[in-house]
């Protein structure tokens, strides 16, 4: 059933929507020049930097069809009818999320690093840190969104509960720490799932 | 004859109201229960209590393997009726036919109309397999023929040993087992 669950949630994922956050990040990244000025080495100081604050708040977009359609729709109460912990169900959520979000940031960092006048090395290292980074940020989403679910407001609520919580993918990713960088992402990753079924559970009052 | 389902002693509190309190219920194979009382009373919530979506704040809830319809249709609106349903697992061609929704079977959920949507709720449950039946409100927005076609479908339901819990302030077609919960 979780294997179905994934790929179902793929299906839904790969809509249109799905630019969405690739869109935002590449105009977040091309606004960054008109803001700080067309100096190349600035931009390729700060390129980095950049690149991941664009990826928090594209990461932000999708967090209001992660969980709370299903839970209207009555899909979250069958999927536990038919044995599914919340747990899981979160944690099929949270790679079908990071399959059909991460890859692609990770290939619009390439032009987002042309726009920022990155060099090679700061965009390889960059890419390095994003793929180690999203799975988490991935996690991070999935748990917000369950438990801003049914809230009204929800998508700003999201935003001002996820960046903060995400300072420190930002600090070490932009930092190129990686080690610290696995260590926060393996973190939300392992503690997403839980979180995210234990706001599932509590929705059901 | 076992028991599929069973509540001993139980009480359900929500948001602060107690609902009902030492409610005793067994449903055995081949038996029906109709739920009955005003809106309010707390139907729904013995039907989600039943399903094991709601903890009962004091007895003991027994049950089987169950499948329940409600109104939420839990159906991917962008796909095909019959796709969306066949995520839900076992083969659905029996179920869309008893509910006459065969000719809607390449039909996207989000164009049924709710009577439609009823129906297919319903052969989401017709086709799980499971013992145990749950339906809330089971008549809301079907029309006549659907109704009967309806009563057909719990009747062989409960002839092949099923059995079924159905909450509803009208009455149902066929022979029910009452139980009234208070305002």
């Amino acid at each position: 059933m979780i294997g179905v669950l994934i790929a179902r949630d793929i299906r839904r994922g790969s809509t249109g929507a799905t630019w969405l956050p690739v869109a935002f990040f590449l105009l977040v990244a091309a606004l960054m020049p008109f803001a700080v000025g067309p100096d190349a080495r600035l931009l390729g100081r700060i390129g980095e930097g950049v690149l991941w604050i664009a990826a928090l708040t594209a990461a932000l977009l999708p967090v209001e069809r992660l969980i709370e359609p299903d839970r209207a729709d009555g899909v979250l109460d069958q999927l536990a009818l038919h044995g599914l912990a919340d747990e899981s169900i979160a944690f099929a959520k949270i790679i079908a999320h990071w399959l059909t979000f991460g890859p692609l940031l990770l290939i619009a960092a390439v032009p987002g690093a042309a726009l920022l006048a990155m060099d090679g090395r700061s965009l390889v290292a960059t890419e390095i840190a994003l793929a180690i980074g999203t799975p988490g940020l991935a996690a991070l989403a999935v748990a917000i969104a369950a438990v801003t679910a049914g809230l009204p407001r929800a998508g700003s609520l999201a935003a001002l509960l996820l960046l903060p919580l995400a300072i420190p993918l930002l600090i070490f990713g932009a930092a190129n720490a990686l080690l610290l960088e696995a260590a926060v992402s393996l973190f939300l990753t392992a503690g997403g799932p839980f979180v995210a079924g234990a706001a599932i559970r509590a929705s059901r009052t | 004859m076992s028991a599929l389902l069973r509540f001993e002693g139980v009480a359900l509190r929500r948001g602060g109201r107690l609902l009902f309190e030492r409610l005793d219920v067994e449903v055995s194979t081949g038996q029906a229960l109709h739920v009955a009382g005003p809106n309010g009373s707390g139907k729904s919530s013995l039907l989600r209590l039943a399903a094991g979506l709601l903890r009962a704040e004091r007895g003991r809830v027994e049950r089987s393997a169950l499948a329940l319809a409600d109104d939420h249709v839990a159906l991917d609106r962008e796909l095909p009726l019959k796709r969306a349903l066949q995520f839900w697992g076992p083969p659905v061609e029996a179920a869309l036919e008893a509910l006459a929704l065969t000719p809607l079977a390449n039909v996207p959920v989000r164009l049924l109309s709710s009577g439609q949507l009823k129906r297919a709720t319903l052969a989401r449950v017709a086709a799980s397999g499971a013992p145990l039946w749950l339906l809330d409100e089971p008549l809301n927005a079907l029309d006549a023929e659907a109704a009967t076609r309806l009563a057909n479908l719990v009747a062989l339901h409960l002839k092949g040993g099923g059995a079924i819990v159905a909450a509803s302030h009208q009455p149902l077609p066929g022979e029910w087992r009452q139980v009234e919960l208070g305002a």
